[in-house]
């Protein structure tokens, strides 16, 4: 159900805010023991939340834009007095003492919450697996991963857990498993939104975004979400538009550029391909323009995020020292040493293996060769984009180089796993918003996502395409059933 | 760029504050080997005159009046210390015998 068809249920009196919680908490109770999307569910609370919803409604009260939809939030975005964990041992028992700015304005907006999601251990990861409290399964095949580092939050929409999802995106962590997992995942261009509560991972690429089951709720979430925030000095202090009204402006004379590099990838599995390139021409028929267009050092995505992503990592981490909140080891002597031992045993082996690339990038005699050219290669990548968007208005390429890949596919080789993120990070290095929806399905029956990016604060552009294409193409009304968790 | 070693990464793990075993350093160091190495193709690119990124969307510097204000939460902020006494971390012994 789509949150406009929800509110109009909802002011008609067809169903109450309640029966439409108590039908999620159910729903939950049922695939959540398989899918673990959720680490903690906040039945009481979500419950109370909906009463007052129709207890306004039965006021007369006028109701707020998301009055009774229940949400999932991705445990990496500070929720007062609930437990905020980033999947990590480090904050197994963290209850902030306040809120996150994009919670607090759905709450605000009559929003209930449900729960909260899980992911990989401080959002560093692409299938949710390095979760210290165990991994979450792909709806649409449980021997899968949902994809990372919000899984936990696509998985729950995908399923059925929730109407919508809040996720964060640091290099493709809302888009990939968005597109594992058949669902719209949206990353807002840098600094759309703000970014306080939301614990740092890579404060330079963070970006908090909703997932949703179609196009114009991402609209209603972002319309929510999106908007300037004293708390936070990076959020842009710029007028939000009406990203709804944006939807249906036609689609003749939009120009959608195929970026070569992204097509012609070695690892990009065939179905992939052909499914992403028919959605290009879906989008054709209904107006659009298609260019081929090149951004050369799009490739070199990946190791230049390689080098930002755990340097800014590293130093955002080091406030994690047993001294003044988070897990502390028992035992030691001297300070220094209890703060060695409780990060050592605070911290799963990825969180640490970016933390000492980090270090080692940043650390004297190595910080041109590495930070700085990293910098310098980001500029060459927006630099591409820059030129592609003088004669582009929006840019489409796969989402994901493959389907969901199996649990387990890639333990032994992060390197590996870390070439999953070949087509989404760009978009985090230039602050580019863009969007991952589903155009289809491989022979397994997993589904694929099509990825758009547009300019810096054009999200509009984004969702109108999007929006055009999922009217046209209908592609989940035909989803096969395959494997898909009943 | 040259090659990592053991004793980069228990270097390096010291910087970092991780209190690592030697088992976990030989892994480690094997992986951040690679993962260099993969890195090391940004060598091959020209930035000659190739201005920084350091954020992908510019501000300008965004100032405030510099206000003392009252933390409302101060109570909870200290009780989330893994050890509290009165309105203090207590920690173990700061300087080493």
């Amino acid at each position: 159900m789509a949150i406009a068809e929800w509110r109009q249920q909802l002011k008609l009196g067809e169903v109450s805010a309640r029966e439409l919680t108590d039908h999620q908490l159910a729903r939950i109770a049922v695939v959540d023991p398989t899918l673990h999307a959720f680490l903690d569910i906040t039945a009481e609370r979500a419950r109370a939340d909906a009463d007052r919803i129709d207890e306004a409604l039965a006021a007369g009260e006028s109701l707020p834009p998301l009055a009774g939809v229940p949400l999932a939030i991705k445990d990496n975005l500070c929720t007062k007095g609930i437990r905020t964990t980033c999947s990590s041992r480090m904050l197994e028992t963290f209850v902030p003492p306040y809120e996150s700015t994009v919670t607090e304005r759905l709450w605000q907006a009559g929003a209930v919450l449900l729960g909260k999601t899980n992911l990989d251990e401080f959002a560093m990861g692409s299938s949710t697996e390095t979760s210290a409290f165990g991994a979450t399964s792909n709806p649409w095949d449980v021997s899968r991963v949902p994809g990372g580092s919000s899984g936990g939050s696509a998985a729950a929409v995908a399923a059925g857990e929730c109407m919508a999802a809040l996720g964060s995106d640091t290099g493709g962590s809302i888009r990939q498993p968005a597109s594992f997992c058949g669902v719209v995942g949206l990353k807002p261009t840098y600094g759309r939104v703000s970014r306080w509560g939301l614990v740092a991972f890579a404060s330079s690429l963070d970006q908090v975004g909703p997932f949703t089951t179609n196009v114009a709720d991402a609209a209603e979430l972002l319309q929510v979400i999106a908007g300037s925030d004293p708390r936070d000095s990076t959020c842009l202090n710029v007028a939000v538009p009406d990203y709804c009204a944006a939807l249906s402006q036609p689609m003749s004379g939009v120009r959608i550029g195929l970026i070569r590099e992204c097509f012609d990838q070695n690892g990009l599995d065939a179905q992939v391909k052909r499914t992403v390139l028919e959605a290009a021409e879906k989008l054709q028929s209904l107006g659009a323009e298609l260019v081929e267009v090149s951004c050369p050092r799009f490739s070199d995505g990946i190791a230049t995020y390689y080098v930002i992503a755990p340097s800014e990592a590293s130093a955002n981490l080091a406030r994690y020292d047993g001294v003044k909140y988070g897990y502390r080891a028992e035992g030691a002597d001297a300070l220094a040493a209890m703060t060695a031992r409780s990060r050592a045993e605070g911290f799963g082996s990825e969180v640490q293996r970016r933390i000492l690339i980090g270090t080692y990038a940043l650390s004297a005699g190595y910080m041109d060769a590495y930070y700085k050219k990293a910098q310098q290669v980001r500029t060459l990548i927006r630099q591409d984009f820059d030129a592609a968007f003088q004669t582009v208005d929006v840019l489409l390429t796969p989402t994901s180089p493959t389907t969901a890949f199996q649990v387990g596919a890639h333990a032994d080789d992060p390197l590996a796993m870390y070439l999953a993120d070949l087509l989404t990070i760009p978009a985090n290095l230039a602050g580019l918003p863009a969007i991952s929806l589903p155009c289809g399905f491989d022979d397994d029956g997993l589904p694929i996502g099509v990825q758009l990016i547009a300019n810096v604060l054009e999200e509009s552009r984004l969702l109108q395409v999007a929006f055009h294409y999922e009217q046209a193409a209908n592609v989940m009304a035909n989803h096969p059933q395959g494997n898909f968790i009943p | 760029m040259s090659k990592i070693t053991a004793k980069d990464v228990r270097k390096v793990a010291q910087l970092a504050r991780l209190d690592l075993p030697d088992d976990q350093i030989a892994t480690y160091t094997e992986q951040l080997e690679k993962i260099l190495a993969y890195v090391a193709q940004l060598e091959e690119i020209d930035t000659a005159n190739v201005k920084p990124t350091t954020r992908a969307v510019e501000v300008v510097n965004v100032t405030r009046t510099d206000e003392v204000s009252a933390t409302p939460v101060r109570e909870e902020l200290l009780d989330l210390a893994p050890q509290r006494e009165g309105d203090f971390f207590r920690v173990p012994k700061i300087l080493a015998e």
